[in-house]
């Protein structure tokens, strides 16, 4: 229905360009055009298909919220809660639809008739007025058409606002991600005290089975402190930065001072071979490869070291976000200008200590930026750590433990079925959220920073 | 007295510059010693990932003798339809198959014989005899697929000196397996059914069709979604926003929205397209889309690139004609930054293709052994069948992870090179 509806539409559009297009022809055989001919078709096409398209959208948007008011008007006497309302309406939709298996009670049934009769109601309605406006805007434009208006500009002003609606979609993105985080995570905060969640140092959700509907508020208090997961995220991403910074900066520092062009043209690219692999095959790496690995290392050396330890998802994350750093430095240290460099050899320092001792210090704001960068970077990583470094949140800085990160929780969480409403789900939002503000952080610093180095040199 | 300080100053001095001339190379050293570090840990991870993968590209068969018995398949008509071929039956025919090659075998044991073949062998038989008709009342040689234990022992991945309860193929069967691998029995082909086959418990029949089609679909959903809005987002940015706070607003919101990481989106994704638009979960759809939400801002940031280097010359050659700003951005700007937009397109859609955690928390690691034709069937991806069979316990998984792991690479080394050549290739040098 919807989609033939929209067809329709489009198909309309299109008719209409080339009919106002003919029109520009006819009305060119007596008067002057005031705009090429083609710019008669778009106008007419333009408030064919916008107007009638905007409230199609708006119509698919509000329709079903106002249905369901509609269907559970009947059931505000009974004092139910808004889940069991939900439960309800699911009931009358799946009834509806023929699919509903339950038993059918005559008041479910009530209900389904109303929603295909409200429904049916809906559809013609929606038809009638996507009718009334495609007559009312096309008849509008088609006077203006006749009256040979100038026809360029509006078309370019609807053009224009095209374009800027586009432009909103990313902001669009950021207010969605921030409110499906908010919306959720509220509501785990109504359950669980947000102090608890900061400063707990339990997580253990699992303990929260829903029984009976009612979640236990006395586990509830224990069983969602997030600090083991700030710990061991901050504690894989340190891990990974052991790794990838000595070897990023170093690399870094050889392809931008030492390196010959030749070695320079195929050495950077091969490096960001790195970055380019999808991080579940990191993952897979990590888990096959390097944690048996460090396990035979710390067995054979007489340690107890866990298959999935901190320690090889750490060092894998590391070897990931080795390119990161290595081109970001490189590009940094680039554009520190020549003159230092002159002045420093003119003074009879070598290239290393140039390095150390000039070049360094002038590039490290904007090292310290793509630092954070990086950091950040680990600091969302999802799938290293999930396949390698175990799911069990222990509140541990033994490298060679196992622990759990916020992405590897979500993950957890959120796998398989979810019910909303549950506290459970809504803790890995309220995690969502966490990890969505440490990241930002991060960012907006590192990118002021990076900004601030820029306009120093330039 | 004098001339021993100067003695002592020259050699101070001798020492002192070797002592920095060793500092400098040692620091090249460390230099070096990063690189090949780097080059070397992305060696080992190729390495590794071709030697435990190539062997997934051959399949295992075993080949014994079936008798089409009319009796045993309960076929009672003269000259049998297909239907009567279709419902007759076969398991005493598929049984006698295997358990033909030892009959001296007690009838107890035979469960072993039947292990090493893969379960769905009934089937193998019936689809040969519905294939061939006239095979009926014969007997003729049969190809079966083996069981992934047997697969793995073929392919020597599977150590035969460790205690005989420690291993999933027992004496008996490795007896029977060299029997038949010396008279020729064992049958090593090129592996088609990886690829043409959708997911399956059994690692031997598991292929990567589904995931491969799930990708796909993905894909060109959120190139349909990302594109057209990331390339208009650009223009505008570039070419026709006022310099205000609000546009400086939604540059800022840009450049974070790229690296916001990527579970975020699939919270996003679980919070609205499914909880709110009630999308169908599982689907490419959905999953397409999430990862359009990933995209956009990479392709905006690309495609705004290569508008600011499109020089100013050919704008007001443009505008001196007479033509308007948007003329001038729609038939000149924009066709020039095309090349650009376009490959850093294709760059983000790479990314988008080895993304995992978004995907599985929208639903996409259902298991899924149907291959999907359209985006709103429920399907896996390629990375989220890399997760889901690295998660399997089962040693035949292995080598598959490995395979998968080399075609999404050769997808994404394809891509990157499209990108290049796109760029190469159609990008006017402005000088």
């Amino acid at each position: 229905m919807n989609l033939i509806l929209v067809t329709f539409i489009i198909l309309l559009a299109f008719t209409s360009y080339y009919f106002g297009r003919k029109k520009a022809l006819v009305i060119q055989s007596s008067q002057r055009l005031t705009a090429l001919p083609k710019f008669y078709g778009y106008y007419l096409a333009a408030w064919c298909a916008a107007p009638a398209l905007i409230i199609f959208a708006l119509w698919s948007v509000f329709e079903p919220s106002i249905v369901k008011t509609f269907i559970l008007q009947d059931y505000t006497d009974q004092n139910l809660t808004k889940n069991e309302l939900q439960l309800i309406y699911t009931k009358v939709k799946a009834l509806a639809a023929g699919t509903y298996t339950g038993n059918i009670t005559n008041f479910l049934d009530e209900s389904a008739n109303k929603y295909i009769q409200l429904k049916g109601i809906a559809n013609s309605a929606k038809v009638a007025i996507i009718l009334a406006i495609l007559i009312l805007s096309l008849s509008f434009a088609y006077r203006s058409v006749q009256k040979n208006d100038r026809m360029r500009e509006p078309v370019e002003i609807f053009l224009k606002w095209v374009l800027f609606v586009a432009s909103l979609g990313a902001v669009l993105v950021t207010i969605g991600i921030v409110f499906s985080l908010l919306f959720e995570a509220i509501r785990f905060f109504q359950a669980v005290k947000i102090f608890d969640f900061i400063f707990g140092t339990h997580w253990y959700p699992a303990k929260t089975f829903v029984r009976d509907g009612q979640p236990d508020p006395e586990l509830m208090k224990d069983a969602f402190g997030a600090v083991p997961l700030f710990a061991g995220t901050f504690f894989i991403a340190f891990i990974a930065m052991c790794v990838a910074i000595p070897i990023g900066l170093l690399s870094g520092i050889y392809l931008s001072e030492y390196a010959g062009r030749g070695v320079r043209k195929y050495a950077k690219p091969i490096i960001e071979i790195l970055a380019g692999i999808p991080t579940v095959v990191y993952g897979f790496f990590a888990a096959l490869t390097v944690g048996p690995f460090v396990k035979e290392i710390g067995n054979a050396m007489g340690l107890e070291v866990s298959a999935e330890s901190a320690l090889a998802a750490g060092a894998v994350m590391g070897v990931m976000i080795i390119p990161f750093i290595s081109s970001l430095s490189d590009d940094v240290i680039t554009a520190v200008p020549q003159n230092l460099r002159d002045g420093s050899y003119a003074m009879g320092a070598t290239k290393s200590e140039t390095v150390k001792k000039v070049i360094f210090p002038a590039a490290l704001p904007g090292i310290v930026g793509s630092i954070l960068l990086a950091v950040s970077r680990a600091v969302g990583e999802t799938m290293i750590v999930v396949m390698a470094s175990g799911l069990a949140a222990n509140l541990t800085m033994n490298p060679l433990e196992s622990t759990s990160t916020i992405t590897a929780q979500i993950v957890v969480i959120l796998i398989g079925d979810q019910q909303f409403g549950d506290p459970k789900t809504q803790s890995a939002f309220a995690l969502g959220i966490s990890l969505f503000i440490v990241t930002l952080f991060l960012n907006v610093i590192a990118l002021s920073v990076v900004k601030r180095y820029r306009e120093k040199y330039e | 007295m004098l001339k021993d300080i100067g003695k002592n100053m020259n050699n101070y001095k001798k020492n002192l510059l070797k002592k920095r001339y060793n500092a400098e190379r040692r620091f090249q050293w460390y230099g070096k010693i990063a690189i090949g570090l780097a080059l070397t840990f992305l060696a080992v991870f190729m390495f590794q990932i071709f030697s435990k993968g190539y062997s997934a590209f051959q399949k295992t068969w075993i080949v014994t003798e079936v008798h089409y018995d009319k009796e045993l398949l309960l076929i009672d008509a003269e000259s049998p339809s297909k239907d009567d071929l279709e419902n007759a039956d076969y398991y005493d025919v598929a049984y006698k198959a295997m358990t033909s090659l030892d009959p001296g075998l007690p009838e107890e044991e035979d469960r072993q014989l039947i292990q090493m073949v893969s379960y769905k062998y009934e089937t193998e038989v019936k689809d040969l005899l519905l294939k061939n008709p006239d095979f009926l009342g014969k007997i003729v040689p049969i190809k079966l697929t083996a069981s992934d234990d047997v697969d793995q022992v073929h392919k020597g991945n599977y150590p035969r000196d460790i205690p005989e309860k420690n291993r999933r193929v027992n004496d008996y069967q490795l007896q029977i397996y060299d029997m038949l691998n010396e008279r020729g029995d064992i049958l090593s082909e090129f592996n088609i059914s990886f690829f043409t086959s959708p997911d399956s418990r059994e690692a031997e029949l598991a292929g990567i069709a589904s995931s491969f089609m799930g990708t796909v679909f993905s894909i060109l959903v959120c190139l349909a979604f990302s594109f057209p809005i990331a390339v208009l987002a650009a223009i505008y940015l570039e070419e026709f926003a006022p310099k205000n706070k609000f546009t400086d607003f939604i540059e800022v919101n840009i450049n974070n929205l790229a690296a916001v990481p990527s579970i975020v989106f699939g919270l996003l994704g679980l919070g609205i397209l499914l909880a709110v638009f009630n999308l169908p979960r599982s689907t490419p759809l959905v999953g397409g889309i999430t990862l359009s939400l990933m995209t956009l801002p990479t392709i905006i940031i690309a495609a705004r690139a290569s508008l600011k280097a499109v020089p100013p010359s050919i704008r007001e050659a443009a505008l001196a004609m007479g033509a308007s700003n948007m003329q001038t951005t729609m038939h000149h700007t924009v066709p020039l930054s095309m090349p650009g937009t376009l490959s850093g397109t294709i760059i983000g859609l790479a990314q988008a293709l080895g993304e995992t955690a978004p995907l599985i928390l929208i639903g996409m690691v259902a298991f899924v052994n149907t291959i999907p034709g359209t985006p709103v069937d429920p399907a896996a991806s390629l990375p989220v069948q890399i997760y889901i069979w690295s998660e399997s316990a089962e040693r035949g998984f292995v080598e598959k992870v490995s395979a998968c792991i080399m075609v999404l690479l050769a997808f994404l080394i394809l891509m990157n090179l499209a990108a290049q050549i796109v760029r190469h290739k159609f990008e006017k040098k402005w000088s």
